[in-house]
């Protein structure tokens, strides 16, 4: 571990420099924005990390809040299963297709809903127990991170471009500061919380978040079409080359995500085995106590 | 008796870590029913630590306690717990606040029950003044009668006669003494041992974290 | 179930009976109220033409800040002399004391609205265009959608450091779809330029979505430490 994380900055550094590389020089430029929309390989990219780590926080404090009870830990994976069965089937019905933006195939709507068990059950596997919250830290605060670079980005992009800085009915940019408040708040109450079940309090809060999402959206949707606004970062078709580019950029930064993430969650259990060597230690002679397991509710 | 009574209450290894503080260490003991327990020591000694994890409201990091084989919160109907604080409500009167908490156990013949456990404390149901306003000893009485509203099988009392007149402690500890005859088990927390003397079956002694003894009268080296 | 509603109702009972006994922070909220109305009334003109399409988000957002002061003491009641200690070590289920707690909120910041909406309605010398009775049901729903996230998140705070602050800063970003949703409703409805019916459906499955997680994670909120 100690020697693959030096090597893999190395090579995520000239990824990065490559994307970059790309983002600047080779992607053509665009006929109508001219060189500025090349905020795009940073803002996109930026978007899709952000929704990611979110989504890996959403399953992690799912299965957090799951894992108290065999049985709740039964139900949800089933439920898990249920969805992401259900969910691909029904993608391909005519009722649901209805219901399915334009633009987007079944096939795509169909491979999202199929990633929710897919990263369950993965994200369960990888990270059993307490490693569950540690990842909904780590995505969380990693998450925010990137979430503000895009809400940062978008205006700066938006000004020269569309010549306002920002516009409510814009129902990407609107459901991302949604989001990124939610995720502010979460990482608020984990600061302030001085409860010892703060993890699971945190975890009912992301779910909350999660279930709000959708809901914004559809209303800033519903909104915008009674309301016509100008939308930043437009439609239409791009052109392939800059898909690669954006592509590219994107693996550039999962890459960056991923190191970041795995420094602060490898800090976090550090912190956390600090935290216990140090209880053990005020426990002193009880050493006895230390072969029983954590019960589940004081963690 | 041919058979030792099974007992009430068991606590195994029982560890509560609040951070980096250990107010339990490793607590391991049984208790027997129908028996009156004094819990004594030193402040941080875990004291209220163990009550509070007998009575559900503080899971042990470590560790198990059994009352009567369920856990704490399985068990709670079993269960009668009295704080430092009065655990009621300051605005509405004595009656009001038990009728309410009878409500919470579902206590049949809410009002008939009340009064009469109003009056086994020693005060007057048809008192309408407001808790806030009681004096420091009917205040505790008061208390004492919501943790027993329901007939609970174990008493969990922490520092009841805190700062209460000598009358209102006696007529306490003869209620509780009454108690413990009828097979209740009682465990107090006081810093009033001498109250006790003479009533308790047993004087569990604790001291950082732990119980270091368990005597059955006040006599003890060393301490108090 | 039958304990459900029985303990749900007694707790209602025992707060309302509470709240109208110390009358002193519902008549401080009153006039909390009545100011926000007033400061809007000085800072958005009344008189501009197009007042009739902002009244709508001005009374959500006077609602919001009222109801929180609202919300912010409901519990604040059962950490005195720690009262909430005696609910949770008795057998009441959890959900009964948030049911209790919600209903509670629900009627006193519907008293709150009651009080502020007739100064709008004067200073803002508003007429309904669209079909009024529709208010109605924006109103409760609404309403519903802040005081049962409210009463969630307030129990959250407390076991925070600045509970206070704790409250509005939860609270706020979940409940964006539902206040967007409340004053476009309520704007459709007095402008009759648009049909409030989506608003009305996105308010209904709000309510339904959040009252379902609140009643299945309260328990979990209750028993922390």
């Amino acid at each position: 571990m100690k020697r693959l994380f030096p090597i893999l900055s190395v090579l995520t550094a000239i990824f990065l420099a490559y994307a970059f590389y790309q983002a600047w020089w080779v992607a053509p430029t665009d006929a109508q924005q001219g060189d500025v929309y090349r905020i795009i390989y940073y803002h996109v990219p930026s978007a899709w990390t952000a929704f990611l780590l979110f989504f890996i926080n959403f399953i992690a404090s799912i299965q957090y809040l799951a894992s108290g009870k065999a049985s709740t830990r039964t139900a949800a994976k089933w439920i898990v299963t249920v969805i992401g069965v259900a969910g691909v089937i029904a993608c391909f019905l005519p009722p649901a297709q209805r219901l399915i933006p334009a633009g987007m195939r079944p096939s795509a709507v169909a491979t999202t809903v199929l990633l929710i068990p897919i990263f369950y059950f993965v994200i369960g596997w990888l990270f059993p127990g307490d490693r569950l919250d540690v990842l909904a830290v780590t995505t969380a605060e990693v998450g925010v991170v990137f979430c503000t670079i895009v809400l940062v980005t978008g205006p700066i992009w938006a000004r020269p471009v569309w010549g306002i800085w920002w516009a409510p009915g814009d129902i990407r940019l609107t459901s991302t500061l949604v989001l990124w408040l939610i995720y502010v708040s979460y990482l608020v109450l984990r600061r302030f919380s001085n409860s010892a079940q703060t993890e699971l309090l945190a975890a009912a809060l992301a779910v909350f978040g999660a279930l709000d999402v959708p809901l914004v959206y559809f209303s800033i949707w519903f909104f915008r079409t009674q309301h016509p606004q100008p939308v930043i970062g437009g439609g239409g078709s791009m052109d392939p080359r800059m898909l690669d580019t954006l592509l590219i950029s994107w693996m550039a930064f999962l890459c960056f995500a991923f190191l970041v993430c795995w420094s602060r969650f490898r800090l976090e259990l550090l912190h956390r085995e600090i935290e216990e060597a140090h209880a053990m230690e005020s426990l002193g002679g009880a050493a006895a106590g230390a072969s029983l397991p954590l019960s589940r509710s004081a963690r | 008796m041919t058979q030792a009574a099974k007992p009430a209450i068991t606590v195994n290894n029982v560890v509560k870590q609040f951070g980096r503080f250990a107010a339990l260490r490793g607590v391991t003991a049984e208790f027997d029913e129908g028996r009156f327990h004094a819990i004594l020591g030193e402040n941080g000694a875990g004291k209220t630590t163990l009550l509070r994890a007998l009575a559900g409201l503080a899971q042990p990091t470590r560790g198990e306690i059994s009352i009567f084989g369920k856990s704490p919160r399985e068990g709670c109907r079993e269960i009668g717990y009295m704080a430092h604080p009065s655990l009621l409500y300051d605005e509405m009167s004595g009656m009001e606040n038990l009728r309410y908490f009878a409500s919470l156990y579902g206590v049949a013949d809410n009002k008939t029950r009340c009064a009469e456990v109003t009056r086994s404390v020693g005060l007057d149901p048809d008192l309408t003044r407001a808790v806030g306003q009681y004096s420091q000893g009917m205040r505790q009485r008061m208390s004492l009668a919501r943790a027993i509203l329901h007939d609970p099988r174990v008493l969990l009392l922490d520092e009841p006669f805190s700062n209460v007149d000598v009358h209102s402690a006696q007529a306490m500890v003869g209620l509780l003494k009454g108690m413990r005859d009828a097979g209740k088990t009682v465990f107090v927390i006081t810093h009033q041992a001498a109250l006790l003397e003479g009533v308790a079956d047993e004087f569990v002694w604790m001291q950082a974290g732990q119980i270091v003894d368990r005597t059955s009268t006040l006599a003890r080296e060393g301490l108090q | 179930m039958n304990s459900l509603w029985a303990v749900t109702m007694a707790t209602l009972v025992k707060d309302i009976r509470l709240e109208w006994r110390s009358k002193d922070a519902l008549n401080a909220m009153l006039f909390f109220s009545l100011l926000v109305v007033v400061i809007f009334m000085f800072s958005f003109d009344p008189l501009a033409e197009e007042s009739r399409h902002i009244v709508g988000g001005l009374v959500w957002v006077s609602f919001l800040f009222a109801s929180v002061t609202a919300l912010n003491q409901t519990w604040a009641r059962e950490l005195r002399n720690q009262v909430l200690d005696a609910y949770r070590v008795s057998p009441a289920p959890a959900n009964a004391l948030f049911l209790a707690k919600a209903l509670g909120n629900f009627i006193f910041v519907s008293v709150l609205e009651a009080l502020m909406t007739p100064l709008f309605v004067i200073f803002y010398n508003v007429r309904v265009l669209g079909p009024a009775w529709q208010l109605i049901p924006i109103a409760l729903l609404g309403t519903w959608a802040l005081v049962v996230n409210g009463t969630f998140f307030a129990a959250m705070s407390i076991r925070t450091r600045s509970r206070e602050i704790m409250l509005p800063l939860l609270l706020f970003p979940v409940s964006i779809p539902a206040v967007i949703a409340m004053v476009a409703g309520t704007t459709s409805i007095l402008t009759g330029e648009e049909s409030a019916h989506f608003y009305l459906v996105l308010l209904l499955t709000y309510d339904v979505v959040f009252t379902t997680a609140c009643l299945a994670l309260f328990g979990t909120i209750l028993h922390a430490e």
